[in-house]
Protein backbone atom coordinates (compact mmCIF):
# COMPACT_ATOMS: atom_id res chain seq x y z
CA UNK A 1 0.00 0.00 0.00
CA UNK A 2 1.17 3.46 -0.81
CA UNK A 3 1.79 5.96 2.10
CA UNK A 4 -0.61 8.34 0.24
CA UNK A 5 -3.55 8.46 -1.73
CA UNK A 6 -2.72 11.31 -4.52
CA UNK A 7 -4.66 9.51 -7.04
CA UNK A 8 -7.41 7.25 -7.73
CA UNK A 9 -5.26 4.80 -9.81
CA UNK A 10 -2.57 4.54 -6.88
CA UNK A 11 -4.85 2.02 -5.70
CA UNK A 12 -4.89 -1.34 -6.85
CA UNK A 13 -8.59 -3.01 -7.42
CA UNK A 14 -7.34 -5.31 -4.17
CA UNK A 15 -6.70 -2.17 -2.29
CA UNK A 16 -9.84 -0.86 -2.94
CA UNK A 17 -11.52 -4.19 -2.39
CA UNK A 18 -9.72 -4.15 1.35
CA UNK A 19 -10.72 -0.45 2.34
CA UNK A 20 -14.37 -1.36 1.17
CA UNK A 21 -14.36 -4.59 2.84
CA UNK A 22 -12.65 -2.18 6.41
CA UNK A 23 -15.40 0.30 5.58
CA UNK A 24 -17.99 -2.66 6.07
CA UNK A 25 -16.92 -3.90 8.89
CA UNK A 26 -16.51 -0.09 10.33
CA UNK A 27 -20.13 0.26 9.34
CA UNK A 28 -21.23 -2.87 11.35
CA UNK A 29 -19.03 -2.67 14.38
CA UNK A 30 -18.30 0.93 15.10
CA UNK A 31 -17.65 0.47 18.47
CA UNK A 32 -14.82 -1.49 17.45
CA UNK A 33 -12.55 1.19 15.83
CA UNK A 34 -13.69 4.15 18.03
CA UNK A 35 -10.04 4.64 19.92
CA UNK A 36 -8.60 2.97 17.21
CA UNK A 37 -6.27 6.09 16.54
CA UNK A 38 -6.48 7.46 19.70
CA UNK A 39 -3.25 10.43 20.10
CA UNK A 40 -3.31 10.29 16.67
CA UNK A 41 -3.69 13.96 14.76
CA UNK A 42 -5.16 14.70 11.44
CA UNK A 43 -4.50 18.10 9.67
CA UNK A 44 -6.57 18.91 7.23
CA UNK A 45 -5.04 21.44 5.60
CA UNK A 46 -7.70 23.36 3.23
CA UNK A 47 -5.66 25.99 1.19
CA UNK A 48 -9.44 25.92 -0.52
CA UNK A 49 -12.47 26.29 1.61
CA UNK A 50 -14.75 22.91 1.12
CA UNK A 51 -16.67 22.44 3.96
CA UNK A 52 -18.26 19.34 2.91
CA UNK A 53 -15.07 17.37 2.31
CA UNK A 54 -13.42 18.72 5.29
CA UNK A 55 -16.23 17.96 8.01
CA UNK A 56 -16.20 14.45 6.26
CA UNK A 57 -12.14 14.35 7.32
CA UNK A 58 -12.97 15.69 10.22
CA UNK A 59 -15.17 13.42 11.36
CA UNK A 60 -13.84 10.07 10.21
CA UNK A 61 -10.79 11.11 12.49
CA UNK A 62 -12.59 12.16 15.26
CA UNK A 63 -14.84 8.66 15.15
CA UNK A 64 -11.24 7.17 15.17
CA UNK A 65 -10.63 8.49 18.67
CA UNK A 66 -8.50 10.84 17.12
CA UNK A 67 -8.36 14.71 16.73
CA UNK A 68 -7.90 17.14 13.84
CA UNK A 69 -5.75 20.38 13.68
CA UNK A 70 -5.66 22.73 10.63
CA UNK A 71 -6.99 25.54 8.36
CA UNK A 72 -10.20 25.97 6.27
CA UNK A 73 -8.73 28.82 3.72
CA UNK A 74 -6.19 29.87 2.42
CA UNK A 75 -6.06 32.97 3.86
CA UNK A 76 -5.92 31.46 7.40
CA UNK A 77 -2.81 29.65 6.27
CA UNK A 78 0.62 31.37 5.87
CA UNK A 79 0.27 30.40 2.12
CA UNK A 80 -1.07 34.12 2.01
CA UNK A 81 2.50 35.50 3.11
CA UNK A 82 3.62 33.35 0.14
CA UNK A 83 5.31 29.92 1.76
CA UNK A 84 5.33 26.89 -0.96
CA UNK A 85 2.99 24.24 -0.34
CA UNK A 86 5.86 22.22 0.56
CA UNK A 87 7.35 24.35 3.21
CA UNK A 88 3.87 24.49 4.54
CA UNK A 89 2.96 20.51 4.19
CA UNK A 90 6.58 20.14 5.71
CA UNK A 91 6.03 22.02 8.87
CA UNK A 92 2.54 20.55 9.65
CA UNK A 93 3.88 16.98 9.28
CA UNK A 94 6.15 17.58 11.77
CA UNK A 95 3.06 17.93 14.15
CA UNK A 96 0.48 15.68 12.64
CA UNK A 97 0.59 12.00 11.81
CA UNK A 98 -1.39 12.51 8.30
CA UNK A 99 -2.40 15.37 6.17
CA UNK A 100 -5.56 15.73 4.12
CA UNK A 101 -5.02 18.67 1.89
CA UNK A 102 -6.70 20.62 -0.47
CA UNK A 103 -5.28 22.68 -3.10
CA UNK A 104 -6.66 24.79 -6.02
CA UNK A 105 -3.56 23.91 -8.01
CA UNK A 106 -3.57 20.73 -9.86
CA UNK A 107 -0.70 18.58 -8.58
CA UNK A 108 -0.46 20.17 -5.24
CA UNK A 109 -0.62 17.12 -3.14
CA UNK A 110 2.03 15.29 -5.54
CA UNK A 111 4.14 18.35 -4.63
CA UNK A 112 3.56 18.22 -0.95
CA UNK A 113 3.91 14.43 -0.76
CA UNK A 114 7.58 14.79 -2.32
CA UNK A 115 8.09 16.52 1.24
CA UNK A 116 5.88 15.13 4.07
CA UNK A 117 7.18 12.96 6.38
CA UNK A 118 3.67 11.71 6.93
CA UNK A 119 1.22 10.11 4.60
CA UNK A 120 -0.90 12.40 2.10
CA UNK A 121 -4.43 12.44 1.34
CA UNK A 122 -5.50 13.87 -1.76
CA UNK A 123 -8.71 15.79 -0.46
CA UNK A 124 -9.74 17.45 -4.08
CA UNK A 125 -6.50 19.68 -6.23
CA UNK A 126 -8.23 22.24 -8.72
CA UNK A 127 -10.37 19.71 -11.69
CA UNK A 128 -7.71 17.32 -11.13
CA UNK A 129 -8.19 14.43 -8.96
CA UNK A 130 -10.82 13.37 -6.38
CA UNK A 131 -9.89 10.14 -4.80
CA UNK A 132 -11.76 10.09 -1.80
CA UNK A 133 -14.89 10.56 -3.49
CA UNK A 134 -14.43 8.08 -6.03
CA UNK A 135 -13.79 5.63 -2.97
CA UNK A 136 -16.99 7.40 -1.49
CA UNK A 137 -19.01 6.29 -4.77
CA UNK A 138 -17.40 2.70 -4.98
CA UNK A 139 -18.09 2.12 -1.29
CA UNK A 140 -21.73 3.36 -2.05
CA UNK A 141 -22.29 1.21 -5.14
CA UNK A 142 -20.72 -1.60 -3.29
CA UNK A 143 -23.25 -1.39 -0.39
CA UNK A 144 -26.13 -0.53 -2.26
CA UNK A 145 -25.41 -3.44 -5.15
CA UNK A 146 -23.43 -5.49 -2.99
CA UNK A 147 -20.84 -5.92 -5.98
CA UNK A 148 -19.04 -4.19 -8.39
CA UNK A 149 -19.56 -5.48 -11.23
CA UNK A 150 -22.25 -6.40 -13.70
CA UNK A 151 -24.13 -3.84 -13.99
CA UNK A 152 -25.10 -1.24 -15.78
CA UNK A 153 -24.31 2.83 -15.03
CA UNK A 154 -25.72 5.97 -16.77
CA UNK A 155 -23.25 9.34 -15.44
CA UNK A 156 -25.49 12.32 -16.49
CA UNK A 157 -25.00 16.06 -16.58
CA UNK A 158 -21.74 17.45 -17.33
CA UNK A 159 -19.59 14.84 -17.86
CA UNK A 160 -17.07 17.18 -19.50
CA UNK A 161 -15.96 19.00 -16.70
CA UNK A 162 -17.18 16.48 -13.85
CA UNK A 163 -13.78 15.11 -12.64
CA UNK A 164 -16.03 13.13 -10.03
CA UNK A 165 -17.35 11.31 -13.25
CA UNK A 166 -13.64 10.74 -15.14
CA UNK A 167 -12.18 8.99 -12.18
CA UNK A 168 -15.70 7.07 -11.45
CA UNK A 169 -15.14 5.95 -14.89
CA UNK A 170 -11.57 4.80 -14.81
CA UNK A 171 -11.87 2.54 -11.55
CA UNK A 172 -15.21 1.05 -12.42
CA UNK A 173 -13.30 0.07 -15.87
CA UNK A 174 -10.88 -2.27 -13.67
CA UNK A 175 -13.99 -3.98 -12.93
CA UNK A 176 -15.71 -6.89 -14.88
CA UNK A 177 -19.01 -6.48 -17.01
CA UNK A 178 -19.99 -2.65 -16.17
CA UNK A 179 -22.09 -1.23 -19.35
CA UNK A 180 -21.39 2.78 -19.65
CA UNK A 181 -24.44 5.10 -20.55
CA UNK A 182 -22.82 8.59 -20.99
CA UNK A 183 -25.91 11.10 -20.53
CA UNK A 184 -25.06 14.33 -21.08
CA UNK A 185 -25.43 17.52 -23.88
CA UNK A 186 -23.72 17.55 -26.87
CA UNK A 187 -21.63 20.30 -25.11
CA UNK A 188 -20.53 18.53 -22.40
CA UNK A 189 -19.74 15.16 -23.49
CA UNK A 190 -17.23 13.00 -21.53
CA UNK A 191 -13.32 13.52 -23.49
CA UNK A 192 -12.53 11.47 -25.71
CA UNK A 193 -9.32 10.70 -23.76
CA UNK A 194 -11.00 9.55 -20.92
CA UNK A 195 -12.83 7.52 -23.67
CA UNK A 196 -10.05 5.89 -25.14
CA UNK A 197 -8.12 5.15 -21.84
CA UNK A 198 -10.90 4.30 -19.74
CA UNK A 199 -12.92 2.39 -22.30
CA UNK A 200 -11.49 1.66 -25.58
CA UNK A 201 -8.41 0.27 -24.52
CA UNK A 202 -10.19 -2.25 -22.70
CA UNK A 203 -12.96 -2.87 -24.87
CA UNK A 204 -15.69 -2.13 -22.60
CA UNK A 205 -19.01 -0.90 -23.98
CA UNK A 206 -20.33 2.16 -23.75
CA UNK A 207 -23.29 4.31 -25.28
CA UNK A 208 -23.97 7.93 -25.44
CA UNK A 209 -27.13 9.77 -25.81
CA UNK A 210 -28.78 12.93 -25.03
CA UNK A 211 -31.69 12.00 -23.77
CA UNK A 212 -31.77 10.50 -19.85
CA UNK A 213 -35.88 9.10 -20.07
CA UNK A 214 -35.23 7.21 -22.78
CA UNK A 215 -32.37 5.48 -21.48
CA UNK A 216 -33.40 4.82 -17.76
CA UNK A 217 -35.24 1.78 -18.01
CA UNK A 218 -31.83 0.05 -18.55
CA UNK A 219 -30.22 1.09 -15.88
CA UNK A 220 -28.91 -0.11 -12.48
CA UNK A 221 -27.41 2.51 -11.13
CA UNK A 222 -27.76 6.61 -11.87
CA UNK A 223 -24.91 8.88 -11.15
CA UNK A 224 -25.91 12.61 -11.50
CA UNK A 225 -24.05 15.68 -11.98
CA UNK A 226 -24.34 19.39 -11.29
CA UNK A 227 -24.92 21.39 -15.29
CA UNK A 228 -23.92 24.54 -14.19
CA UNK A 229 -24.44 27.38 -16.26
CA UNK A 230 -21.23 29.25 -17.17
CA UNK A 231 -20.18 25.59 -18.91
CA UNK A 232 -23.09 26.64 -21.85
CA UNK A 233 -21.90 29.39 -24.43
CA UNK A 234 -25.18 31.30 -24.40
CA UNK A 235 -28.08 31.81 -21.92
CA UNK A 236 -30.72 29.96 -24.41
CA UNK A 237 -29.16 26.33 -24.86
CA UNK A 238 -28.67 26.54 -20.85
CA UNK A 239 -32.20 26.77 -20.86
CA UNK A 240 -33.02 24.63 -23.62
CA UNK A 241 -30.93 22.11 -21.79
CA UNK A 242 -31.01 22.33 -17.98
CA UNK A 243 -34.44 20.73 -18.30
CA UNK A 244 -34.23 17.35 -19.93
CA UNK A 245 -30.79 16.96 -17.02
CA UNK A 246 -33.47 17.05 -13.94
CA UNK A 247 -34.22 14.11 -12.43
CA UNK A 248 -37.96 14.04 -10.69
CA UNK A 249 -40.12 11.78 -9.84
CA UNK A 250 -41.93 11.66 -13.17
CA UNK A 251 -38.99 10.66 -14.76
CA UNK A 252 -38.04 7.56 -12.46
CA UNK A 253 -41.25 5.96 -13.37
CA UNK A 254 -39.80 3.71 -15.89
CA UNK A 255 -36.96 3.19 -13.82
CA UNK A 256 -36.16 -0.53 -12.57
CA UNK A 257 -37.33 -0.66 -8.44
CA UNK A 258 -33.54 -1.27 -7.41
CA UNK A 259 -31.85 1.78 -9.36
CA UNK A 260 -29.94 3.36 -7.23
CA UNK A 261 -29.47 7.09 -7.90
CA UNK A 262 -25.96 8.76 -6.78
CA UNK A 263 -24.65 12.38 -6.42
CA UNK A 264 -21.86 13.58 -5.75
CA UNK A 265 -23.42 16.67 -4.10
CA UNK A 266 -23.63 19.42 -3.38
CA UNK A 267 -26.70 19.76 -5.94
CA UNK A 268 -28.56 22.60 -6.98
CA UNK A 269 -31.13 21.81 -9.01
CA UNK A 270 -30.62 18.89 -11.00
CA UNK A 271 -32.20 16.36 -8.84
CA UNK A 272 -35.76 17.58 -7.79
CA UNK A 273 -36.19 17.12 -3.83
CA UNK A 274 -39.63 15.42 -4.56
CA UNK A 275 -36.90 12.52 -5.37
CA UNK A 276 -35.10 12.53 -1.53
CA UNK A 277 -38.31 10.54 -0.51
CA UNK A 278 -37.70 7.46 -2.72
CA UNK A 279 -35.79 4.45 -1.70
CA UNK A 280 -34.00 4.67 -4.56
CA UNK A 281 -32.44 8.02 -3.57
CA UNK A 282 -28.64 6.80 -2.53
CA UNK A 283 -27.15 9.92 -2.44
CA UNK A 284 -27.71 11.00 1.57
CA UNK A 285 -26.37 7.32 2.12
CA UNK A 286 -23.51 8.03 0.40
CA UNK A 287 -22.44 11.26 2.42
CA UNK A 288 -22.49 8.78 4.95
CA UNK A 289 -20.52 6.23 3.52
CA UNK A 290 -17.87 8.91 2.65
CA UNK A 291 -16.98 9.27 6.11
CA UNK A 292 -16.79 5.44 6.63
CA UNK A 293 -14.02 5.31 3.73
CA UNK A 294 -12.25 7.94 4.92
CA UNK A 295 -12.44 6.04 8.52
CA UNK A 296 -10.86 3.08 6.20
CA UNK A 297 -8.43 4.72 4.54
CA UNK A 298 -6.88 6.87 7.54
CA UNK A 299 -6.32 3.24 9.57
CA UNK A 300 -5.14 1.93 5.93
CA UNK A 301 -2.62 5.03 5.74
CA UNK A 302 -1.36 5.13 9.30
CA UNK A 303 -1.05 1.25 9.13
CA UNK A 304 -3.34 0.69 11.88
CA UNK A 305 -5.35 -2.95 12.34
CA UNK A 306 -8.07 -3.36 14.11
CA UNK B 1 31.55 8.32 -41.39
CA UNK B 2 35.47 9.78 -40.76
CA UNK B 3 35.66 10.22 -36.90
CA UNK B 4 39.66 11.12 -37.10
CA UNK B 5 39.01 14.87 -36.33
CA UNK B 6 38.16 13.43 -32.93
CA UNK B 7 40.56 12.85 -30.61
CA UNK B 8 38.95 12.25 -27.43
CA UNK B 9 35.14 13.36 -27.14
CA UNK B 10 31.52 11.97 -28.72
CA UNK B 11 29.52 11.41 -31.77
CA UNK B 12 26.08 11.31 -31.44
CA UNK B 13 25.26 9.15 -34.90
CA UNK B 14 21.68 8.59 -36.47
CA UNK B 15 19.94 11.54 -35.40
CA UNK B 16 16.66 12.38 -37.21
CA UNK B 17 17.49 14.76 -40.21
CA UNK B 18 16.59 17.95 -38.73
CA UNK B 19 16.75 17.59 -34.80
CA UNK B 20 20.23 18.16 -34.57
CA UNK B 21 19.75 21.79 -33.46
CA UNK B 22 17.14 20.15 -30.89
CA UNK B 23 19.85 18.61 -29.25
CA UNK B 24 22.22 21.17 -29.60
CA UNK B 25 19.66 23.17 -27.33
CA UNK B 26 18.36 20.96 -24.81
CA UNK B 27 22.57 19.43 -24.33
CA UNK B 28 23.77 23.03 -24.11
CA UNK B 29 26.45 22.63 -26.75
CA UNK B 30 26.15 26.41 -26.69
CA UNK B 31 27.78 26.60 -23.45
CA UNK B 32 30.56 24.53 -24.64
CA UNK B 33 34.58 26.27 -25.93
CA UNK B 34 35.47 22.96 -27.68
CA UNK B 35 34.82 22.54 -31.08
CA UNK B 36 31.39 21.00 -31.99
CA UNK B 37 30.54 20.03 -35.37
CA UNK B 38 26.84 20.09 -36.64
CA UNK B 39 26.56 18.14 -39.84
CA UNK B 40 23.43 18.08 -41.11
CA UNK B 41 21.50 16.14 -44.04
CA UNK B 42 24.17 13.13 -44.54
CA UNK B 43 22.73 10.84 -46.42
CA UNK B 44 22.30 7.27 -44.67
CA UNK B 45 21.24 3.80 -46.11
CA UNK B 46 19.33 2.93 -43.32
CA UNK B 47 17.76 6.69 -42.83
CA UNK B 48 17.69 8.08 -46.27
CA UNK B 49 19.08 11.44 -44.50
CA UNK B 50 20.71 12.06 -40.80
CA UNK B 51 22.37 14.62 -38.62
CA UNK B 52 25.42 13.97 -36.90
CA UNK B 53 27.24 16.27 -33.73
CA UNK B 54 30.56 15.60 -33.28
CA UNK B 55 31.83 17.31 -29.97
CA UNK B 56 35.43 16.89 -29.33
CA UNK B 57 35.60 17.13 -25.61
CA UNK B 58 35.04 14.04 -23.42
CA UNK B 59 31.79 15.30 -21.57
CA UNK B 60 28.64 13.33 -19.94
CA UNK B 61 25.82 13.46 -22.20
CA UNK B 62 22.37 12.97 -20.95
CA UNK B 63 20.73 10.25 -22.40
CA UNK B 64 17.44 10.83 -20.87
CA UNK B 65 17.24 14.39 -22.99
CA UNK B 66 18.67 11.95 -26.32
CA UNK B 67 16.28 9.48 -25.48
CA UNK B 68 13.78 11.58 -25.34
CA UNK B 69 14.22 13.83 -28.70
CA UNK B 70 15.22 10.52 -30.55
CA UNK B 71 15.42 7.10 -29.19
CA UNK B 72 17.26 6.00 -32.24
CA UNK B 73 19.82 7.89 -31.81
CA UNK B 74 23.73 6.00 -31.29
CA UNK B 75 26.15 7.82 -28.83
CA UNK B 76 30.24 7.05 -29.92
CA UNK B 77 32.54 7.70 -27.18
CA UNK B 78 36.23 8.42 -28.84
CA UNK B 79 39.13 8.04 -26.95
CA UNK B 80 42.73 8.78 -28.30
CA UNK B 81 40.99 8.77 -32.02
CA UNK B 82 39.48 5.41 -31.56
CA UNK B 83 36.32 4.56 -31.30
CA UNK B 84 36.02 2.57 -28.00
CA UNK B 85 32.24 2.36 -26.59
CA UNK B 86 29.24 2.51 -28.87
CA UNK B 87 26.01 3.36 -26.90
CA UNK B 88 22.10 3.12 -27.91
CA UNK B 89 19.72 5.28 -26.19
CA UNK B 90 16.15 4.42 -25.15
CA UNK B 91 12.79 5.90 -24.53
CA UNK B 92 13.08 7.59 -20.79
CA UNK B 93 10.34 6.43 -18.77
CA UNK B 94 10.83 9.75 -16.53
CA UNK B 95 11.75 13.17 -17.54
CA UNK B 96 13.34 15.59 -14.60
CA UNK B 97 14.07 19.07 -15.46
CA UNK B 98 13.57 18.79 -19.21
CA UNK B 99 10.82 20.28 -20.25
CA UNK B 100 8.04 22.08 -18.11
CA UNK B 101 4.55 21.48 -17.94
CA UNK B 102 2.34 24.14 -19.91
CA UNK B 103 -1.17 23.81 -17.99
CA UNK B 104 -1.54 27.24 -16.33
CA UNK B 105 -3.47 25.45 -13.17
CA UNK B 106 -0.62 22.81 -12.56
CA UNK B 107 1.17 23.40 -9.21
CA UNK B 108 4.33 23.83 -11.46
CA UNK B 109 3.51 26.81 -13.00
CA UNK B 110 2.68 28.96 -9.45
CA UNK B 111 5.80 27.34 -7.88
CA UNK B 112 8.57 26.99 -10.68
CA UNK B 113 11.42 25.90 -8.53
CA UNK B 114 9.71 22.62 -8.28
CA UNK B 115 11.40 19.80 -10.14
CA UNK B 116 9.18 19.28 -13.52
CA UNK B 117 8.97 15.70 -13.70
CA UNK B 118 6.80 14.08 -16.92
CA UNK B 119 6.33 10.42 -16.83
CA UNK B 120 6.22 7.81 -19.90
CA UNK B 121 2.68 7.27 -20.14
CA UNK B 122 2.46 5.69 -23.44
CA UNK B 123 5.21 4.02 -25.18
CA UNK B 124 3.79 3.97 -28.67
CA UNK B 125 2.93 7.71 -28.97
CA UNK B 126 5.63 8.94 -26.98
CA UNK B 127 3.51 9.99 -24.33
CA UNK B 128 4.77 12.24 -21.78
CA UNK B 129 2.44 13.59 -18.90
CA UNK B 130 3.41 15.89 -15.57
CA UNK B 131 3.65 13.75 -12.63
CA UNK B 132 1.67 16.59 -10.94
CA UNK B 133 -1.50 17.32 -12.74
CA UNK B 134 -1.05 14.70 -15.91
CA UNK B 135 -1.14 17.51 -18.60
CA UNK B 136 0.15 15.17 -22.16
CA UNK B 137 3.04 16.92 -23.59
CA UNK B 138 2.88 16.03 -27.49
CA UNK B 139 6.57 15.41 -28.62
CA UNK B 140 6.89 18.09 -31.04
CA UNK B 141 10.13 17.65 -32.37
ZN1 LIG C 1 1.58 19.84 -14.73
Amino acid sequence: MARNLIDIVDLSVEEINELIATAEDIIQHPAKYQDACAHKQLATLFFEPSTRTRLSFESAMLSLGGSVLGFSSASSSSTAKGETVGDTVHTVSCYADIIAMRHPKEGAPFAAAQVAEVPIINAGDGGHNHPTQTLTDLLTIHREKGRLDHFTIGFCGDLKFGRTVHSLVSALSRYENIKFVLISPTELKLPRYVKEEALKKRGIPYTQTTDLESVIPQLDILYMTRVQRERFFNEEDYLRLKDSYILTPEKLESAKPDLSILHPLPRVNEISVAVDKDPRAAYWRQVKNGKYIRMALILKLLGIEV
Amino acid sequence: MNIDSIQNGIVLDHIQAGKSMDIYQYLHLDELDCSVAIIKNVRSNHMGKKDIIKIDTPMEVDFDVLGYIDSNITVNIIRDGRLVEKKHVELPKKLVNIIRCKNPRCITASEPQLDAIFLLSDEEKHTYRCAYCDTAKDKKF
